[in-house]
């Protein structure tokens, strides 16, 4: 059974967001992680890029398959998570732990159109 | 198989001073070399091996013994058509009148192999149902592009610049998408059906005015009948788009269906696929492209001309002005036309017909016998292939990928598996029409045996193969490490 | 039906069509709308015995006329060592599939890994992927793969002096990839050093295509250019000769980002044009940018190294419209061509091969300058085992009449220019017979 964590927000397409102030730490669910496999690559954007709620912002790869990543909200890059482009696998350990990117949110209210906890919870079927 | 002695790279039975080469006398040592200006040379010759004749030729030759061909055994492998590659087309290829023509001599000293390059496209275009075809793509992936640029240059020709769109259905290749992306196309994915086939309902609300077209197989990749594909092609040609055949599944159509007839527009072959060119471990293939009259204007350059005078013909090279450009330096891979051509002058009208019915035979036969052990999603008859869902029984935990692995075990080459993406465990098995009773009799038992053992031994059957060159690699490791040449594996 | 193809006999097709359920082979088909069912003979001729195929090739092989050749432009005739075409004759190679099953697909998966280490040698690059298409297609992939870099930027400059086959092709492909080509002029034989620096400095250029050596044969000093290129965030791209590589300054050494070209100078036949092999090499930084299939090193279950396709994950099959390109099949069994004669030669035999063809083609070209006839179209330029010529000479004529007497005489590339190549397959007695067919065509005019 996947780790789910109450007070996340949570996208149909497995990432999450952690709201701490007006900033989104953004990274893709446990879930997400144990049907992908073991990750191997994670293709981030570069800071100061804007991202948009829906769209694309990089992609995961294991060794048999690649995700794209959607951003659940819209905002500007203000870090990446660098400790992922030597060792990916951190992905696989950690889900939560190790988010993807950290985004200034723009616009807070996109955060009502994501799932929380529970609601994902039904979603992933468990 | 597997002589350890020689696990060895090339560049590890290097020594300095060997060589394994012999070259004229310079008759012309006055001119040096060294008078070029030394700015512009290597700092330092490349770090080749350096070995003598007879420590290459040993090297190579055993580790082609760690390969599986087609000439090995059994090769089930989906939607890749490994039939048997006929040593008479080898020879053919390999004759020297052929071999020793540089593509840019004069056209009166080629004539021979143009006859070649014309004589197959029309005997193409005859067994498609098509006007021409054009051999200059170099695979299936090349002649997909091609097709799509074919279509793209059609539209464009009309005006008919707003037509992006090019729907794929969602059991297609990977390789329709990304042909689509290479041509600047976008791609909308159509659903299937229950029954594997298209789903119209689903297709008619995307028709339209921004439509370039459809991309299909026909039989699908589930090896069924695509059988509303008359009402698929009048709905996209009603909406002004063509239809595309992807050639991939070809093979069983042969003495059955022709696509043009079907109401395709245009469309790529496999030689390596459905002509019996061999496959060399990935390539060179060719990828012919063939489309109905009024769209030849659009095809690459250059094209073969073939003019009829009272005395006989004679073969130009020629370019058309509307034509899509260029997708080759020269004519394609013509060695390869060479064994197709060969292939089908060997066949002949009367038994290239036999072609599809067989190989349909033997796909049928081998589900029909399996479908008790395995699970199949698609009843009824199948093409040239089709697909289980893995094992009926899914309590042991033995997945698609370990039935894979033990097959090599037992002497067979794995099928097509985890595609199409439509089941979880896809397993896809097609067995050409060159395949006697016997060989997939003993597919069979050793499939039953298999699905026996993931009852009895489940560990076993997971940890498989057993008893190849190797055993199962970390593909995670190699993904991480990127180790990818010997400089880096060496330091 | 019984055919050497086909192992069924009538009770094997009997009994297996019981097993299906059926009766006949048609009612295999009895999903099919008869109207759409193929009912006529097809239009082809009756099947031929190896006997009457033999003949019938031999009958056509008649209407080609094998040449003493002096063309290169982008095919030459390199001699071709006997080792290579026996190995590649066997089955295990020849007859196999792309090697998905890793396990039994050693020895394709071993050849592709020397392939890729040979290539990043001879470049100078980091990384080789498994083989493209051909030169051509490989430098439209480079172009491709500059603007996916850029991500911004869709414009790329392909210098004028890039083989006009390479040229027509990348301009294909970016016609329909969306991408704008622009081309640098050239400038007495080599790029336009002003008109490059002017072009890069407006800072929307994604990548720089140039060639080495070029369609002349001049080998270009491209002093500068790699660090120009970077400093407005373009991309170098080289187009080479792979054979020349074995002694001219490599894309590595330039500074190149991509390193691309046709390895048919590698003793691979000129088979009247295909196959050959493409290469694409780069850097390791771009290595996830790079299409095609890559082979890796890595250990299987008993620690035992092995090799294994690697990076799968940009690829079609996985990323389908996102994927770096649509690259499916390569050319892998001539990426083997490339290594056996890579192996036989070594670092010695490739700097001999490319000592023989500048000996012989620096004879050819002064001696044509001597007839008084040609003078050389780029004076002054370096250039290996290519040149070009300018004549007052009619062209046409002058290559019949060498063709008459079993002679290519160059290539024509403008109405008084002719493009020559010499290969260590070309004997002084040959280089002699074309020099001589100059001396009867200027005695003739005189008479």
């Amino acid at each position: 059974m996947s780790k789910i964590i109450e007070g996340l927000f949570y996208s149909e397409s497995q990432e999450y967001v952690r709201v701490e102030g007006e900033y989104g730490y953004i990274g893709i669910t446990d879930y997400a992680q144990h049907e992908l496999g073991n990750v191997v690559y994670v293709d981030m954007p570069e800071v100061d890029d804007e991202v948009t709620a829906g769209e694309d912002f990089g992609a995961v790869e294991s060794t048999k398959a690649a995700s794209d990543l959607m951003s659940p909200v819209s905002g500007t890059v203000v870090e990446v998570n660098e400790a992922l482009e030597d060792e990916p696998g951190l992905v696989n350990k950690d889900a939560f732990e190790n988010w993807i990117i950290k985004v200034q949110l723009s616009d807070k209210g996109e955060l009502d159109n994501l799932m929380d906890a529970a609601a994902y919870k039904a979603f992933i079927g468990e | 198989m597997n002589n350890t002695y020689y696990g060895k790279l090339i560049f590890e039975l290097s020594k300095e001073g060997r060589q394994g080469y012999s070259l004229p006398k310079n008759e012309l040592g006055d001119y040096c070399m060294e008078n070029l200006p030394a700015n512009l040379m290597r700092g330092k010759a490349p770090a080749l091996p350096q070995v003598d004749e007879l420590t290459v030729v040993r090297h190579y030759t055993n580790m082609s013994n760690n390969n599986f061909g087609v000439d090995t055994g059994f090769y089930p492998l989906g939607s890749c058509t490994m039939k048997y590659n006929p040593k008479i087309n080898e020879e053919m290829a390999a004759h020297h009148a052929f071999t020793c023509l540089h593509p840019l001599q004069d056209i009166d000293t080629v004539q021979g192999a143009l006859e070649v390059y014309y004589s197959l496209q029309q005997t193409l275009a005859e067994l498609a149902g098509l006007k021409e075809f054009t051999l200059n793509p170099f695979a299936g992936a090349h002649g997909e592009l091609t097709g799509l640029m074919v279509m793209r240059s059609y539209h464009l020709s009309r005006h008919d610049e707003q037509r992006t769109k090019v729907i794929v259905p969602d059991s297609a290749h990977g390789t329709n998408p990304a042909s689509a992306a290479v041509c600047g196309l976008d791609v909308v994915v159509v659903k299937s059906r229950p029954d594997g086939t298209v789903d119209v309902d689903d297709l008619r609300p995307l028709l339209d005015d921004t439509v370039a077209g459809m991309m299909m197989t026909n039989p699908n990749t589930l090896g069924i009948f695509e059988h509303n594909i008359a009402e698929i092609a009048k709905l996209v040609h009603d909406a002004g788009g063509l239809m595309y055949y992807d050639g991939a599944n070809l093979n069983p159509m042969l003495g059955v269906c022709r696509p043009g007839d079907l109401g395709f527009d245009i469309m790529h072959i496999n030689l390596h696929k459905t002509f019996s060119t061999p496959h060399g471990g990935g390539g060179p293939g060719s990828g012919p492209v063939g489309v109905r009259q009024g769209l030849e204007q659009f095809l690459p350059n250059p094209r073969v001309i073939r003019h009829d005078e009272e005395d006989g013909h004679y073969y130009t090279i020629g370019e058309s002005d509307n034509s899509l450009g260029y997708v080759s330096g020269f004519l394609g891979n013509f060695a390869v036309m060479m064994r197709a051509y060969t292939y089908l002058l060997t066949l002949g009208r009367e038994n290239v017909k036999w072609v599809g019915p067989l190989a349909t035979l033997n796909a049928n036969y081998v589900k029909e016998s399996l479908k008790d052990c395995y699970e199949l999603p698609l009843t009824g008859v199948c093409k040239h292939e089709f697909v289980f869902d893995g094992l009926k029984d899914k309590s042991t935990g033995v997945t698609t990928l370990d039935v894979a692995k033990r097959l090599l075990d037992y002497g067979f080459h794995a099928p097509t598996i985890y595609f199409p993406l439509l089941f979880h465990e896809a397993m896809m098995i097609e067995p050409t029409e060159n395949e006697s009773k016997e060989t997939l009799d003993s597919f069979i038992e050793v499939m039953r045996t298999i699905a026996r053992e993931a009852h009895e031994q489940p560990d076993m059957v997971k940890s498989a193969p057993h008893n190849t060159p190797v055993r199962r690699l970390d593909d995670t490791k190699a993904a991480l490490d990127q180790i990818v040449t010997y400089r880096e594996l060496n330091g | 039906m019984t055919y050497k193809f086909f192992p069924h006999t009538d009770e094997d097709i009997r009994s297996m069509l019981r097993t299906c359920g059926e009766q006949k082979l048609e009612d295999l088909y009895k999903d099919i709308p008869g109207e759409l069912v193929f009912k006529r003979e097809y239009d082809l001729p009756e099947a031929m015995s190896e006997v009457e195929v033999r003949r019938f090739f031999d009958e056509l092989g008649g209407y080609n006329e094998p040449l003493t050749c002096f063309v290169g432009a982008g095919c030459y005739d390199h001699y071709s060592p006997a080792v290579v075409s026996d190995i590649l004759r066997r089955s295990e190679f020849l007859t196999s599939y792309t090697p998905y099953q890793a396990e039994i697909s050693q020895g394709t998966l071993q050849y592709i890994f020397e392939f890729q280490s040979m290539m990043a040698e001879l470049t100078g690059m980091e990384v080789s992927n498994a083989s493209m298409y051909d030169g051509c297609t490989a430098t439209a992939e480079a172009m491709m793969m500059a603007v996916a870099n850029a991500k911004k930027r869709n414009k790329v400059l392909i210098s004028s002096t890039v083989n006009p086959i390479v040229i027509r092709v990348v301009e294909t492909y970016a016609k329909f990839h969306g991408v704008e080509v622009e081309r640098i002029a050239e400038e007495n034989g080599v790029t336009s050093r002003a008109d490059f620096e002017d072009k890069i400095a407006r800072d929307d250029v994604a990548g720089v295509i140039v060639a080495t050596p070029n369609f002349y044969g001049i080998i270009e000093d491209y002093t500068g250019w790699a660090d120009l290129c970077h400093e407005h965030k373009a991309l170098l791209v080289m187009n080479c000769v792979a054979s020349a590589l074995g002694v001219v300054k490599t894309p590595g050494e330039w500074g190149a980002d991509i390193a691309v070209g046709d390895g048919q100078s590698l003793g691979v036949p000129m088979n009247f044009g295909g196959p050959y092999v493409g290469f694409l090499c780069t850097t390791k930084k771009l290595i996830r940018k790079m299409p095609g299939r890559i082979v890796g090193a890595t250990v299987d279950a008993d620690g035992k190294r092995t090799f294994v396709l690697t990076l799968q994950a940009r690829e079609q099959h996985i990323r389908r419209e996102k994927a770096s390109s649509n690259i499916c099949s390569n050319q892998s069994l001539m990426a083997l061509y490339v290594t056996i004669y890579m192996s036989l030669m070594g670092p010695d035999g490739l700097r001999k091969v490319n000592e023989l063809g500048y000996s012989g083609a620096h004879y050819l070209a002064e001696r044509l300058c001597a007839t008084g006839k040609f003078e050389m179209a780029f004076p002054d330029k370096p250039f290996l085992n290519e040149f070009a010529v300018k004549t007052n000479l009619d062209i046409d004529d002058f290559q019949e009449q060498c063709r008459f007497m079993g002679i290519q005489a160059g290539l024509k590339i403008a109405d008084n220019t002719l493009l020559l190549c010499v290969t260590e397959a070309r004997s002084k007695a040959e280089i002699d017979e074309l020099i001589e067919q100059v001396e009867q065509l200027t005695s003739q005019e005189e008479n």
